[in-house]
């Protein structure tokens, strides 16, 4: 148990997949600029993100090994993906319309997100077995949701202050992930 | 191999299965509507729009919450589809190009340094306002061409950047990118509503024509051949060329540049030699009419004011009717100025031309007893323009005025627009000054009279005709009489017979600027006369204005609010022209009635009347140029007239008009000048 506590801490915090290890930008620019959508997007990708890790586990080490056909993992991977987040975003549609009509482009664009293809391929690389994968892919997700949320926050409040014309818009928002990076990077050696 | 193969296949059949079942299960009913549009759209997520993606985009337009032309990208092709779609017709919005506002590249102009350290106009800004001289000048180092993101600008072999208009979406990036404001995005619509301002580059003659033409510009398409063009530049601020390249007095003359070491450029007949074309060409040049408005404007008065506030509104899409009291239009035009200066088939013609855009006309209708302002605003004219001119003239308020024989002076002309007999004895004297006096004397010459004499109680150099009229007036044998006032008019059996005059000297300077005459005692002479025609000033009406509540000054002309914008007291009701100024040029009053049609047009379309707070003035600031330099001397060509012999006892016009070669070696003199630049040799 305490070793999932950690492992979760080190995901969160200290080994966050977007801050640390700066996967999954795209959606990050794209999706922090008000809360709602923020916290929209970061619950979908928890969903799909924990999903993924477990199928993708799955098919790895039930279908791939035993075949010996290791190599095909970044391809098999990517179709399990993409499928998955189609099904997600069908899901979407349906039960959330307006959340579905905020995320807009960014909910299909998490198949190409180098985040989700990332963890599944650290779960492999790392060794973690089915349980261990299951959370450690939550907890990246919910550190990715974290990071974007606290985005969000920030951004939210740009509209209010007084910024030079070349820094509007995605410049000022890269500068603050920036920032927030090194913030985040006080939690090393936490773990 | 295979292993591998039929994993992979494998995982896609599953997936294709889940997915399949799940899309029947999470089924979603897409209004077909959106997917209509969405499929219309590139479907390219460019976020040109402002929506996150064509289907956000798609499902905005179906609200109504975007208009059918939101998408940048797609072009007018998928509009139109989107509006076929919607079912609505998409109004052609003229498309706005952008254009540039300088013509001088960095080795032409005049600059203040050289220095190649900066890449980027921005960058080039920053170090003293840029390399040249002029304020306004474009830098040449092309940040606009970057900035395009369609490509439609390219740097040109001049070094000024080169406009495709075919490429040119309108967006409007290289107008916020340019840190001078030399590159706008125009327009037909937008030209013919524009003010100069002080932050454009504009000449010295632009700036004094009272119409505001854009003079360089059309000189240009001159030379270079495109006469077409050069008549639309034309048309964008003056409907009446044909008119005023025959009777215009020319102030952009009097302020060419060309005239600090040679003769001015002859732009007036320029502009007549591309109207005439025209009017013998098969057809009509055509000029862009917006979609209609539904707005009704009645316009008080068919004379230049109201053909020009007309026409504009016309072709801002609005409606206009011209209430005109006298039988046809044109009104000082046809009824004041004589036929061998302005034919009645020329000035038919170019009205034609106006009422082609879509104006109504009721003609033998007068504002007060046929109509009232209250009157037409409950029929449902939505703003009113007045353009009723000055047409009371004065007596001379000498006995004997009542004699048989005394014609007010505008009354006989307006008898002669009317087609009516204007007899005339042997010997007229005409009393005045003015180009009314000058048509009056040339016209009586042409009916038989034998010896005409023109009155003027001050010297040839304070004569207001223009100066042509009167050296014409000369050529025909009209003899001038300076610092003389009739006196005394003695009349034999009620008939005028004699006409009494006094001397005059001038003395001190009066309210307009010019040496007051005073009579001298006891220089009292006789001439014998059979006509006398009183040609001393013309006058608006405007009682029947003021039973309408229309404000009116002191010296009887309507009260505007400001002239730039002729706003009257009255609420929709605005005035220009004659009226407004007293009795002035044709061209002011062309300039006048263009001006009230964009101040009706914000009017009508709920924005506030105004003109740009930087707008030229008489008064504005601006650099120029105290002496040439480097410019080679050229004369000035002359317009072919008829000889006096040929012009006796008929009516027939005197200036001829110019052959394509003159007008190309005219046009060739033009310096094209800028604020401070003008074309140099070498």
């Amino acid at each position: 148990m305490a070793d999932f506590i950690l492992l979760m801490i080190s995901a969160i915090l200290v080994n966050n997949i977007l801050l640390a290890r700066f996967l999954g930008n795209c959606p990050f620019v794209g999706v922090s600029r008000s809360m709602d959508t923020a916290t929209g997007m970061g619950l979908a990708v928890i969903f799909v993100l924990t999903l993924a890790g477990m199928i993708t586990w799955m098919v790895h080490t039930y279908l791939l090994i035993p075949l010996n056909i290791e190599y095909l993992r970044t391809i098999a991977f990517i179709l399990v993906i993409a499928a998955l987040v189609q099904f997600v975003e069908m899901v979407v549609r349906k039960t959330a319309p307006d959340l579905y009509e905020a995320l807009g482009i960014y909910l299909p664009l998490i198949t190409t997100n180098c985040a989700v293809l990332g963890v599944a391929i650290i779960n492999i690389e790392d060794g973690y077995d089915l349980i261990t994968s299951i959370f450690f892919s939550f907890a990246s997700a919910a550190g990715f949701a974290l990071a974007l949320v606290l985005m969000a926050g920030i951004r939210e409040r740009f509209a209010l202050v007084d910024i030079p014309k070349p820094f509007e818009g995605t410049a000022i928002g890269l500068v603050t992930a920036g920032l927030i990076a090194l913030a985040f990077s006080g939690f090393a050696g936490l773990v | 191999m295979l292993a591998g193969m039929l994993a992979i296949g494998g995982i896609g059949i599953v997936a294709a299965l889940v997915l399949g079942i799940s899309s029947k299960i999470f089924y979603v009913e897409v209004d077909p509507l959106i997917q209509e549009i969405a499929d219309t759209l590139p479907g390219a997520n460019c976020g040109a729009c402002g929506f996150a993606g064509c289907s956000s985009c798609a499902k905005a337009i179906a609200k109504g919450k975007a208009q059918p032309d939101a998408c940048l990208s797609g072009g007018p092709d998928v509009a139109l589809s989107i509006a076929t779609i919607l079912g609505v017709s998409i109004e052609v919005k003229e498309p706005d190009i952008a254009r540039l506002g300088c013509w001088y590249n960095i080795e032409e102009a005049d600059t203040k340094f050289t220095y190649d350290g900066v890449r980027d106009c921005r960058a080039a800004m920053m170090l003293f306002s840029g390399s040249k001289v002029c304020d306004i000048g474009c830098l040449t180092l092309g940040t606009c061409v970057n900035a395009c993101p369609f490509g439609a600008l390219s740097m040109g072999e001049d070094g000024l950047p080169r406009v495709n208009e075919s490429l040119c979406t309108g967006c409007g990036t290289c107008e916020q990118i340019c840190p001078k404001g030399i590159i706008r995005l125009t327009s037909e619509t937008r030209r013919i509503q524009h003010v100069y301002t002080t932050d454009e580059c504009t000449s010295p003659c632009q700036r004094a024509c009272p119409a505001g033409i854009d003079i360089p510009e059309y000189i240009h398409q001159i030379t270079v051949g495109n006469y077409t063009q050069a008549l639309k530049t034309i048309r964008e601020s003056n409907p009446m060329p044909l008119t005023c390249g025959r009777v215009c007095p020319h102030p952009c003359e009097d302020n060419c540049r060309l005239s600090l070491q040679d003769d001015a450029v002859n732009i007036n007949h320029l502009k007549r030699f591309v109207s005439d074309r025209e009017m013998h060409a098969p057809e009509r040049i055509g000029v862009y009419k917006a979609a209609p408005t539904g707005k009704r404007v009645a316009i008080i008065g068919g004379g230049p004011a109201g053909l020009s506030a007309a026409y504009y509104l016309a072709r801002l899409g609005h409606s206009p009717t011209i209430f005109e009291a006298m039988p046809k239009l044109g009104g000082m035009l046809r009824y004041g100025i004589p036929e061998y200066r302005l034919p009645k088939a020329t000035l038919d013609w170019e009205i034609e031309g106006i009422l082609n855009m879509g104006v109504e006309v009721k003609t033998n209708t007068a504002m007060g007893k046929d109509f009232t302002i209250e009157g037409l605003k409950e029929e449902g004219f939505d703003a009113i323009f007045l353009g009723t001119g000055a047409w009371d003239s004065r007596g001379l308020g000498v006995e004997g005025e009542d004699l048989e024989g005394v014609l007010p002076g505008t009354h006989f002309l307006i008898d002669r627009g009317l087609e009516k007999d204007t007899p005339v004895g042997e010997k007229v004297a005409v009393i005045g000054g003015g180009n009314t006096a000058i048509d009056a004397a040339r016209t009586c010459w042409r009916l038989g009279a034998k010896e005409v004499t023109v009155l003027y109680r001050r010297s040839r150099k304070e004569m207001p005709a223009n100066d042509i009229e009167i050296e014409e007036a000369g050529k025909e044998g009209v003899l001038f009489h300076y610092l003389a006032a009739p006196t005394r008019l003695i009349g034999k059996n009620g008939k005028l017979a004699q006409l009494e005059y006094i001397e005059m000297e001038l003395g001190e300077p009066d309210e307009s600027g010019r040496r007051r005459p005073v009579p001298k005692e006891g220089s009292e002479k006789i001439i014998d006369v059979d006509n006398i025609i009183a040609a001393i000033g013309q006058f608006p009406v405007t009682d029947f204005l003021e039973k309408d509540g229309v404000s009116v000054t002191r010296r009887n002309t309507i009260e505007v609010v400001d002239e730039q914008t002729g706003r009257t007291n009255l609420e929709g009701v605005f005035a220009g022209g004659d009226a407004v100024t007293g009795a002035s040029i044709a061209v002011a009053a062309l300039g006048a009635g263009r001006r009230a049609a964009r101040s009706i047009n914000q009017y009508l379309g709920g924005e506030e009347v105004a003109v740009p707070d930087n707008a030229v003035t008489a008064h504005s600031d601006l650099p120029t140029v105290e002496e040439l330099v480097s410019v080679a001397h050229s004369d000035r060509v002359k317009m072919p007239e008829l000889s006096v012999d040929e012009r006796a006892m008929n009516f027939n016009e005197v200036e001829r008009g110019l052959s394509e070669e003159m007008a190309q070696g005219e046009s060739d003199r033009c310096l094209r000048c800028g604020l401070i630049c003008y074309r140099k040799e070498g």
